[in-house]
């Protein structure tokens, strides 16, 4: 049971929490108007039963002084005698005691006969006796045992200062009860009205409260150690707590995508960094021996022997060592190796003639949207050479259309290049760049390698988009801070 | 009950038109006719017709006196300030000098009646007087015979004497309250006019269902209507006449059964001999 309130959706526990809260109101203020219609009772029926004692107490000194024990019951009983008084504020049972503490007469002579003592047959008369025994005057005195359902109202009887006997009421309590019971019943059917009032509303109001955390709770409870796809949250947008932490969960969200997305990318530079520092020292450690070994085959045919087998032997030689020194460069990309002659349009529209011809020959369409007007201060060749490497990939790629657009803001130029050809699967992607690319259908795998380097010498990066149907290559090169010129 | 409100000039009429109806005899002098609670005397109605039935029958005024106790109706007629009065036997043989026997009621078809003793119907073990022994015991009065004076006698033929043997009296000045008295268990016992318990009987049975008659007494001369001696002859005559005759009437006979008697006989001085008797003994126990 604890854990079922505990684990009940707030959506049901606020409607529950708000008609608790109504009950218990309900209940504190019907008991204090119970309280307070006890004290105002019973005060009613001090004031009544003193100043009707007070009258009785008066017409007894007659009878007790000429000892005429039958009209002083008659003169107790007269309260009695009326028909139509209110039974509630009516004595129980009247006694006069005489001097000496016994009945004189009562209203229930069968249970209190003459000249018995009170106190013997109904201990609770002890304490109305005592309290009035040492007075004097004519002051009603009550007293009510702790427990009792009895009040009793003590009244000297005195004539001329001498003490001639006491007046005693007794009164229960029991008339109070059926008044209560209609208070409460009164009490408990308006608190089961306002219940019933509050209920929709408290429902409604639970659902409003409840709903965008419900959704919160929902959203966050599919989160796992990764964020899934297409995650989508229909989250309350308010300045309130709950509007608040709905869009500090959605920041979040997107800090854990792109922190993903982050981590992935430096996973595929790091590989890409030491791939690139592997190849770069085994090319440069090539390429020491092997200018020595191109430049004894040079020596050797100007100076050597004109033996025609060995010259062909020699020649045989010098291509294998001139192949190896082209692969060895294709690895070693060195921007700082290049002319920083500023990128103009023409260079892009060069880059076109060059591959119009071969997308020409395959009948693929070439889109071609160059947006460069004026020079920008990036070295030409290598801008080229990125534009071309993309431009034959694509051409290579695509099926019927390759589409080239080249446009710059005030920071970065862009290179993109889209074809429509078979588009490259998810998990291929960490591989794309590396050198000698199983990827690679045709060619020697370089391609994107290079391309790659020489991207990140430049700063720049690379966005690759693939789609069925649509694959989008975009190079994103810094211009550098220094104005340009022309 | 609720009485619509008496405004003064209501009251002046309501006064002047009671004074006017006997316009006739309005002159005559009013005969004082003196009542104790030898018989149900708190039936407002009743005596307001009974009084103007007397009044017709006598062609004078009749003015009821009711006064708490016999002693002082005996008083009034001593000192003449009534004409005559229903009283006990006991007071009138003890005042015999001075009052003169009028009429005796017939109850039952006899001038005679007895004293009961009776205790609350609940109390099933007392059999005689005997066992009211330290109790309460209510009396009517003290100048009653079936209400005091017989218990008196019966306890001073045991050697007992009243305030001895119970623990406590008291009086309650009429019969009926005696059996209110017994049947509230006020008292555990009480003496009381067999006539009146016997009409309470009749018309209450409620107050007497809850009492039981332990012991009746001999029979004793009814209470008597006397007057006084200093009554004229004239006057004496009308007034028994009246008496007498009213078994005669039918007006007179409804009054008589609401009275529970049979009516109204000249009676004799012996008829309260038992009663003389008894006073004397009492008076002489040790």
């Amino acid at each position: 049971m604890r854990y079922f309130v505990r684990d009940l959706s707030l959506r049901y526990k606020i409607p529950l929490r708000v008609l608790s809260l109504a009950s218990i109101t309900a209940i504190l203020v019907t008991a204090s108007i119970l309280f307070r219609v006890y004290d105002e009772t019973r005060n009613d029926l001090l004031r009544h039963a003193q100043s009707m004692g007070r009258v009785l107490a008066n017409t007894l000194v007659g009878p007790l002084t000429h000892d005429d024990a039958w009209r002083a019951f008659e003169i107790i009983n007269s309260p009695f005698q009326s028909e139509e008084a209110d039974r509630s504020e009516l004595a129980e049972t009247i006694l006069v005691l005489d001097g000496k503490g016994q009945v004189y007469v009562s209203t229930r002579p069968a249970q209190f006969p003459m000249l018995s003592d009170p106190v013997r047959l109904d201990p609770e008369f002890a304490a109305i006796r005592e309290a009035t025994a040492g007075r004097d005057g004519h002051n009603p005195v009550a007293t009510a045992q702790p427990g009792s359902s009895r009040l009793f109202v003590g009244i000297p009887i005195v004539s001329d200062g001498a003490r001639l006997g006491t007046l005693v009421m007794t009164y229960t309590k029991g008339p109070f009860i059926p008044r209560f019971i209609g208070i409460a019943q009164r009490a408990a059917l308006m608190t089961l009205l306002a219940l019933a009032v509050l209920l929709p509303i408290a429902w409604y109001w639970g659902n409003r409260m409840a709903g965008p955390l419900v959704r919160l709770a929902g959203c966050m409870d599919q989160i796992g150690p990764r964020v899934p796809e297409g995650l989508h949250c229909d989250l309350f947008e308010s300045n309130d707590e709950i509007g608040r932490a709905g869009a500090s969960f959605k920041r979040m969200l997107k800090e854990l995508v792109e922190k993903a997305r982050l981590e992935q990318e430096i996973l595929v530079t790091e590989r890409l960094a030491a791939v690139g520092r592997l190849s770069a020292g085994i090319a440069h450690e090539i390429n020491n021996p092997l200018g020595g070994m191109l430049n004894a085959i040079n020596t050797f045919k100007r100076h050597g022997s004109n033996d025609p087998r060995t010259l062909k032997t020699l020649s045989l030689l010098e291509r294998g060592l001139s192949q190896i020194k082209d692969t060895v460069a294709a690895l070693l990309v060195e921007a700082r190796l290049e002319s920083r002659h500023p990128l103009s349009r023409h260079d892009i529209e060069d880059t076109r003639t060059l591959v119009a011809a071969e997308a020409a020959g395959k009948g693929i369409g070439l889109v071609w949207d160059n947006h460069i007007a004026t020079g920008l201060p990036l070295p030409s060749t290598l801008v080229r050479q990125i534009l071309l490497n993309l431009l034959l990939n694509a051409i290579r790629a695509a099926e019927k259309q390759v589409e080239c657009q080249v446009y710059r803001d005030s920071r970065s130029l862009t290179l993109a290049v889209k074809n429509d050809g078979a588009h490259i699967p998810d998990e291929d992607m960490p591989y794309l760049f590396e050198p000698f690319s199983r990827l690679s259908r045709n060619g020697h795998g370089l391609g994107l390698w290079i391309t790659y380097q020489i991207t990140r010498q430049l700063n720049g990066g690379i966005l690759v988009e693939s789609d069925p149907g649509q694959t989008r290559f975009a190079v994103t090169l810094p211009l550098p801070e220094e104005p340009c010129t022309t | 009950m609720v009485t619509p409100p008496l405004t003064r000039r209501h009251f002046c009429a309501t006064l002047a038109l009671s004074a006017l109806a006997p316009r006739a005899f309005a002159e005559a002098p009013p005969l004082r006719l003196g009542l104790t609670p030898v018989f149900l005397d708190d039936q407002a109605s009743f005596l307001e017709a009974w009084r103007i039935y007397l009044t017709e029958r006598l062609q004078r005024p009749v003015v009821f006196v009711q006064r708490g106790s016999y002693r002082e109706i005996v008083e009034l007629l001593t000192q003449d300030r009534i004409e005559a009065a229903w009283l006990c036997g006991f007071p009138f043989v003890k005042n015999e000098r001075r009052l003169r026997l009028l009429a005796v009621p017939l109850f039952q078809g006899k001038p005679l009646y007895r004293s009961y003793l009776i205790v609350p119907a609940g109390d099933t073990r007392t059999e005689s007087l005997l066992d009211l022994r330290g109790k309460v015991f209510a009396y009517s009065d003290p100048d009653s015979n079936s209400g005091f004076l017989y218990t008196q006698h019966a306890l001073s033929q045991v050697g007992e004497r009243s305030e001895r043997f119970f623990a406590r009296t008291f009086f309650t000045w009429a019969h009926r309250k005696v059996v209110e008295a017994v049947a509230v268990e006020l008292a555990q016992g009480g003496a009381v006019d067999g006539y009146v318990w016997e009409t309470l009987k009749r018309f209450y049975p409620l107050v007497t269902a809850r009492t039981r008659v332990l012991e009746q007494s001999p029979e004793f001369g009814f209470p008597p209507f006397v007057t006084r001696v200093s009554l004229p002859e004239a006057e004496f005559a009308a007034l028994r006449q009246v008496l007498v005759a009213m078994g005669g009437d039918s007006e007179g006979r409804e009054l008589l059964s609401q009275l529970n008697l049979d009516g109204f006989v000249p009676g004799e001085r012996a008829l309260f001999d038992g009663i003389a008797q008894m006073a004397g003994r009492v008076e002489k126990r040790p």
